[in-house]
């Protein structure tokens, strides 16, 4: 078995410390070792984005990055995204537009529509929809997906 | 049954109660399961599409540091040579088994040879490069009329083709033959004053759920077994592990976990005898949970196929008689869906004369699974036929379709008679939308449509309901939800008590918590498991009723259940509510619980119907989707969001088995596409919304009319695409997908 790398790092806003083997992945050391399982394994070849995350704000497939490159840096993952006052408006709208059906994919398309509202505040049809590329939804035909984010994204930006 | 009544809960759309679980990451699929002491389990897979495996070593593996176990197909004791019902098709045991973990033979690339439990998946993977398996390879057979040829290499030696009721005597891979017939076909075709004759070839797809499969099982030493995993039916699993463990279902338990979609791969078990079988070797719960690839190569894709489509029809548009030829490619083992490609192709249509042949053909490639209508979107290309006769005869095709709709009373070629459905209506529907005379406005583009029928099933589902003493319900089904059916079900019970659908919490019990539920598949949750849910709040209105009358101390037949409350016929000033009797359970003697079990028999068909813009760019052949309406009859929507949702769902599926999705094997029967970059499913961006018209045709057979929706709207799409190409840039298509290098070859032959 490899030597473990000590690391540590900010995830969710809170100072992290943990070890892993050079070769886990950050969705691994996230799952595995710090039980933050909102993060889903769709493919772990970052062609399904189920496992996306935020680090240092930019949006990333967290099976494409080690474990071991997070040391210093800042990571956001689903369990980051409502705040004690209730849920991000991501998250509200997602329920209202029943945009989740079996809800593996959820979670990575809250954590990648975050980043574009936080890029793009009013985006176009055509903008999420090219920015969701990256995340694969089977059940929904991501209909009610993009009218979530749509929604979301005419809530007063103090809101989310 | 259904009879006219105002809904209160019912049609309308709460936010289902898991939501918020599923928004922040919080609710737990099979992939999250952690226990104390847990192995991880990884599989190896033949690398061979037919190999004879001569020996297994595994010595160096078991000696790797941190492996605990190892298991082989020696360690699954011989399956049973029978058949069980798994819900949403038969199965033979043996070759279950077989599909598990390989007995002497591997039938294809990817199957099961031996597995490997370790502290960690890393040394697991390792440890699976150190088992030495010995092969004799053999020719594989990938295409279903290679496979019928007499001289084609044969899968399973002890296989015989069961024709028309009779067994064949020698070997071949051609595991049935069937057919359906009404009136004089021959007859009918020399009515027609004008016949279409068409062939069709299709791919092998992937039903794609996102979450891969998994599963975590703990033998305990007094010979109990847990098992958690995602799966469509955890009383099946559990009916499927005694079976290939030979041991009691008493000794199991299966608790399905939230469940990352299925569409019917997650019916049939894998891992989860595999992962048993290394829980009891360590003594310690293992937990396997499959690779992308692994799912593509060794998971139940819906088979490729060969159709042949021959329809008449006389001057007036009416069809005089139709035939049909569908092989199906079964994968490994027997089971492809041919009988319900069979039983829907021709259903739309009321039709004196018809044949339908259909055959199972083993090929080299992986064991075929349910997936969402199976079988019926391939044969629905004969609407690409349908629309080529109102061509022909200068007629709308939405007319020619009604002039030939089924109705009820209408018997299908396959014997069961109609009853009232909806195909007219969800036609007329389709015709009245304003999609349909839309401008299409830019050349290259063409709008086709298509009608599809699935039949539906009912089957067995079970609940249990407690009122609590705050005037709330806890409702336990059996019914894993993939698409937000645990609120479905809780709607029932407020529908009937009377309370709001918040009011109801609904849980997915385990196998020791509620009562015996089929899956999750055939379209039949919200109308089986939403029926058991009704009658349990029927139970509880009993109940309620001796309650309020013990209260007021009057006979209980004078008292009633009405808008949400108890009330004495004799003298209706006397009333109380849901909630204060709920409250005063404790005084009149303790809990209320509703339970019940059905198994209910009228099932309701289902009709969908699709208008579909596309764009064709004749340099590449690439086809794009411009607009797309889907209108489905629902018999009657219990959460219209939900309906919708499945529209929507089903109707993109079929948009990518049309245009994009199809296993690549190369000469030696390898998948060359197994990742979700190369098997390319429809993303968001090659999509635009999906507009949806939910007809309501009520179900007779159902208290609020309720057919079941999930599975017929992938049934229209591949037809509809391949009409609207046709009417885009004037070519007939032959086969799915219609990727572009095949769109833009016959571009090319066209000229």
């Amino acid at each position: 078995m490899s030597k473990k790398v000590h690391v540590q790092t900010r995830i969710n806003g809170e100072e992290v410390e943990f070890l892993c083997e050079p070769r886990q992945s950050l969705l691994e050391v996230l799952r595995d070792e710090l039980g933050l399982t909102g993060s889903k394994e769709g493919c772990n070849n970052g062609n399904c984005g189920a496992c996306n995350v935020l680090l240092n704000g930019r949006l990333v497939n967290a099976c494409l990055v080690l474990g071991v490159e997070v040391q210093g840096r800042e990571v956001t993952t689903i369990e980051g995204i409502a705040s004690p006052e209730g849920l991000h408006p991501l998250q509200q709208k997602f329920l209202e537009h029943a945009a989740l059906q079996c809800g593996v994919c959820t979670p990575g398309f809250i954590v990648a529509a975050r980043a574009l509202l936080d890029k793009t505040p009013r985006p176009t049809e055509g903008q999420v929809r090219h920015w969701l590329a990256g995340n694969l939804c089977r059940c929904t035909g991501y209909d009610k997906i993009v009218r979530a984010v749509l929604d979301a994204a005419t809530v007063k930006k103090g809101k989310r | 049954m259904a009879d006219v009544k105002e809904f209160k809960v019912v049609g309308t759309r709460p936010i289902r109660h898991d939501g918020t679980d599923k928004v922040t990451g919080r609710a737990l699929y099979g992939g999250d399961v952690r226990m104390a002491g847990m192995l991880y389990g990884k599989v190896l897979r033949s690398p061979h599409a037919h190999a004879r495996i001569k020996s297994i070593n595994i010595r160096k593996a078991l000696s790797l540091p941190g492996v605990r176990a190892v298991v082989t197909g020696k360690d699954l004791p011989d399956a049973a040579d029978r058949i069980a019902e798994l819900g949403e098709g038969a199965v033979n045991l043996k070759y279950l088994g077989n599909n598990c973990l390989a007995d002497d033979k591997v039938l294809y690339k990817g199957h099961a040879v031996a597995a490997v439990a370790a502290v960690n998946a890393h040394v697991a993977e390792e440890a699976l490069s150190l088992i030495n398996v010995k092969y004799e390879v053999l020719p594989p057979v990938l295409d279903v009329r290679e496979a019928m040829k007499d001289d084609a290499p044969l899968l399973l030696p002890e296989l015989r083709t069961t024709s028309l009721g009779q067994k064949g005597d020698k070997p071949s891979n051609v595991a049935s033959h069937f057919q359906f017939k009404k009136g004089d076909p021959e007859k009918g075709f020399r009515e027609a004053d004008l016949i279409v004759e068409r062939e069709f070839f299709t791919a092998t797809v992937h039903q794609g759920y996102i979450e891969t499969h998994n599963a975590t099982a703990m033998w305990n030493p007094d010979g109990l077994l847990t098992i958690w995993c995602s799966t469509q039916g955890a009383f099946t699993v559990r009916q499927q592990a005694s079976e290939l463990l030979n041991i009691p279902v008493s000794k199991i338990k299966v608790v399905p976990m939230e469940i990352g979609g299925g569409f019917g791969g997650k019916i049939r078990v894998y891992i989860e005898p595999v992962a048993a079988l290394l829980s009891r070797k360590t003594g310690r719960p293992v937990k396997i949970v499959m690779t992308r690839a692994e799912v593509l190569e060794g998971t139940g894709p819906t088979p490729g196929s060969y159709i042949r489509v021959k329809i008449g029809a006389n001057r007036e548009g009416r069809i005089t008689a139709a035939e049909a030829y569908l092989a199906y490619e079964a994968g490994a083992y027997p089971g492809s869906p041919v009988g319900a490609g069979a039983m829907c192709i021709f259903a739309p249509y009321d039709l004196e004369n018809a044949q339908v042949d259909g055959y199972d053909v083993v090929v080299n490639k992986p064991q075929t699974s349910a997936y969402r209508a199976p079988g019926a979107t391939n044969a629905a290309l004969a609407e690409t036929l349908i629309d080529e006769i109102a061509e022909r005869l200068k007629m709308d095709p939405i007319d020619l379709r009604l002039k030939n709709a089924a109705k009820e009373g209408v018997r299908r070629v396959d014997g069961p008679v109609f009853p009232r459905i909806g195909c007219v209506e969800v036609l007329e529907a389709t015709r009245n939308h304003p999609h349909y005379t839309a401008p299409l406005g830019g050349p290259n583009r063409g709008r086709g449509v298509a009608l599809g029928f699935w039949f539906n099933v009912g089957l067995k589902s079970s609940a249990s309901a407690s009122v609590n003493a705050d005037g709330t319900v806890s409702l336990v089904e059996g019914s894993t939800d993939i698409g937000g059916s645990r609120t479905t079900a809780a709607m029932h019970v407020a529908e009937e008590l009377g309370i709001a659908a918040e009011d109801v919490r609904p849980v997915v019990g385990d196998t020791d918590s509620v009562g015996y539920t089929d899956v999750t598949g055939g379209s039949r949750v919200t109308f089986a498991t939403g029926w058991a849910c009704y009658e349990a709040a029927q139970d509880i209105k009993r109940q309620l009723c001796e309650r309020a009358a013990r209260l007021w101390e009057i006979s209980s037949d004078d008292v009633t259940y009405e808008n949400g409350g108890c009330v004495s016929r004799s003298d209706p000033s006397r009333r109380i509510t849901f909630k204060e009797l709920a409250g005063k359970l404790g005084d009149t003697g303790g809990p209320v619980v509703g339970r019940a079990s059905v198994d209910p028999q009228g099932v309701g068909g289902a009709f969908a119907a699709n208008i579909v813009d596309v764009e064709v760019d004749p340099d590449t052949g690439k086809t794009q989707v411009l607009r797309f309406t889907v209108v489905q009859d629902a018999g009657k929507a219990i959460h219209p969001s939900y309906v919708e949702g499945q529209m929507q769902g089903g109707s993109v599926q079929g948009i990518g088995w049309a245009l994009n999705e199809e296993y690549f094997y190369d000469s030696k029967g390898v998948m060359r596409n197994a990742s979700l970059l190369d098997y390319r499913m429809p993303t968001c961006l090659d999509l635009p919304m999906i507009d949806t018209v939910i007809v309501e045709v009520p179900n007779p057979g159902h208290p609020y009319g309720v057919r079941g929706v999930g599975e017929v709207p992938i049934v229209p799409p591949a037809a509809a695409i391949s009409n609207a190409i046709y009417h885009a840039v004037g070519i007939r298509m032959n086969c799915l997908p219609m990727s572009p290098g095949k769109v833009l070859e016959e571009i090319l032959k066209k000229g």
